[in-house]
């Protein structure tokens, strides 16, 4: 399917209600370090609805990550469980914090790399690889070897390798954490246009309380050790969304929240 | 490197063989050292240039012994490396039997492999195998073994069958290790096959060094060892030649010219 025809496509319910697309129930890991035992994640429930955004928001360590990659199957639980709806695994797609782009493959060919993994024709989806670099900005690059591109370009075109396949699910663990602000607010943007039009869940882990608040429908705030869902809060801003929505003041009343909940969960050291 | 300057080009390898030819030749002018110590260059070039198909022949028969062992070698060096790699109990077992085995002198076993496979090529090329396969098995085990956990995630997460997993990432990204182990190989084929050929051959420049030197014909010895050196050096770029042709996307390769060169001012100028 085309990007367009899957714009088309596009019946987005507005009611809350919509069917569920991940499900996490009462999950929980234990890691064994060094002979005592951590408890990363410690029963997080959660369920996230179709097409819905949600952000896992939390201090560094905290286990975001680690509940991010349970749910890609990339980790056991050690308790509970995840149901994913649709192709479940293989309607996933993962955009990971380090852009993974394989430096013997140009960057045409690292997009298609998920469709040569699931044995797929590649040239069924030389056509979607080409368009998908387009709307990231990365025309004109498909041959170009990853050392060539700049770390937001590298990292556009680690997005475009996750959607090939047309994911029902996009996982993103902290995609932009590595690049600078001005690349960030462009690639919020960008992110956040391709999502709204494609139809897909969306599960995104930062530690960026503004880019929770400007990409999410819901913001899961986590606390550090154990690692569980502290608060979930709507963020209700219409789409598309701008950039100027940060300095509107629903938008600061929505991050000084979360930082009072992060605050409450000692995420900040005490001065 | 774009050529700025349009003179001719020599590559600054052959300019330095040139000079040590040069120096060679001066030093035994200048000292008069006796021919059937070290002859000139000019005696050997001549010893070559007047029995152009025994020398060539006999290059012919190290050669093709010497490549014959480094393709068995590659081959079986990164099977067996990728069964160990793959295999816990291959790791436990026949990776260790192949260090200590790489602990033997290996020229020792040539007697050995004479008993066994005759004087003809086959003993050569066992011996060149022999010596060659383990640089081939320990840098390819390295290299397989070297995948970083983001690339196992991102192949996890692209759910692909352990196959794919091997021939779409373990194997490229192992492929400058490989090529390193097998730089390495290509020169130690090629001793193999010349103790092969000194510990009983009728062929090959190893034979030819040999039987000329038990009538101190220093001339034919001479000539053999630089056949044998060019031939070993023509080996060595052609390794390098590969190796830019498989793994241009590597660090070591990029930005690479061709070779160094002096540029020489064009006669124009």
């Amino acid at each position: 399917m085309t990007l367009a025809a899957a714009a088309k496509n596009e019946d987005r319910p507005s009611t809350p209600d919509r069917p569920s697309a991940i499900e996490i129930d009462a999950l929980g890991k234990v890691y064994q370090s060094s002979g005592s035992l951590i408890t990363a994640l410690r029963s997080v429930t959660l369920g996230v609805r179709r097409g819905e955004f949600v952000s896992l928001l939390g201090p560094s360590g905290c286990g975001k990550t680690t509940l991010l990659r349970i749910v890609a199957n990339l980790e056991a639980p050690t308790s509970g469980r995840v149901r994913l709806s649709g192709r479940g695994l293989d309607g996933l797609g993962f955009v990971f914090q380090r852009d993974v782009l394989l430096n013997w493959r140009n960057i045409i060919d690292n997009v298609l790399l998920p469709i040569e993994f699931k044995g797929k024709k590649r040239k069924a989806y030389r056509d979607r690889a080409r368009e998908l670099l387009v709307t990231f900005g990365l025309e004109g690059f498909e041959d170009k070897r990853p050392w060539e591109l700049s770390g937001g370009m590298r990292q556009r075109a680690a997005i475009c390798r996750a959607l090939i396949d047309d994911p029902e699910l996009l996982l993103m663990d902290e995609p932009f954490g590595a690049l600078d602000a001005l690349t960030r607010d462009e690639l919020n943007v960008e992110l956040q246009d391709l999502w709204q039009r494609s139809n897909k869940t969306a599960m995104f882990v930062t530690h960026s309380i503004t880019e929770a608040v400007f990409l999410s429908d819901r913001v899961a705030v986590i606390s550090d050790k154990p690692g569980r869902i502290v608060e979930l809060m709507e963020v209700d801003f219409p789409r598309p969304r701008s950039l100027d929505i940060r300095e509107e003041a629903k938008f600061a009343a929505y991050s000084r929240h979360l930082r009072d909940v992060l605050e409450r969960h000692g995420a900040f050291r005490k001065r | 490197m774009a050529a700025r300057n349009k003179g001719f080009r020599v590559p600054s390898e052959i300019l330095t063989l040139i000079g040590l030819l040069v120096l060679w030749q001066a030093v035994v002018s200048i000292f008069h050292v006796r021919d059937y110590l070290v002859p000139g260059v000019n005696v050997v070039v001549d010893e070559i240039v007047n029995h152009p198909q025994f020398y060539f022949a006999e290059t012919i028969y190290t050669l093709s012994n010497t490549l014959a062992a480094f393709a068995i070698a590659v081959i079986f060096g990164v099977g067996l490396a990728a069964a160990i790699v793959y295999s816990r109990f291959l790791d436990k077992t026949l990776y260790a039997v192949l260090i200590a085995l790489n602990n033997v002198p290996k020229v020792a076993l040539a007697p050995l492999f004479v008993i066994w496979l005759g004087t003809g090529s086959a003993s050569k090329i066992a011996m060149g195998v022999m010596i060659s396969i383990f640089a081939i098995v320990i840098d390819a085990v390295l290299g397989l073994r070297s995948l970083t956990p983001d690339m196992i995630d991102l192949g996890r997460s692209m759910r692909g069958s352990g196959f794919k997993m091997l021939f779409k990432l373990r194997l490229p990204n192992a492929l400058p290790s490989i090529i390193a182990g097998m730089k390495v190989a290509m020169s130690l084929s090629l001793v193999g096959s010349i103790v092969g050929e000194f510990v009983a051959a009728q062929n090959g420049l190893g034979f030819v060094i040999l039987s000329a030197q038990g009538v101190f014909d220093t001339n034919r010895v001479f000539a053999a060892i630089l056949l044998l050196a060019l031939t070993g050096t023509a080996l060595f770029y052609a390794m390098e030649y590969l190796e830019r042709l498989l793994i241009p996307w590597h660090e070591s390769q990029r930005n690479r010219s061709a070779t160094p060169v002096v540029v020489m001012p064009s006669p124009s100028a």
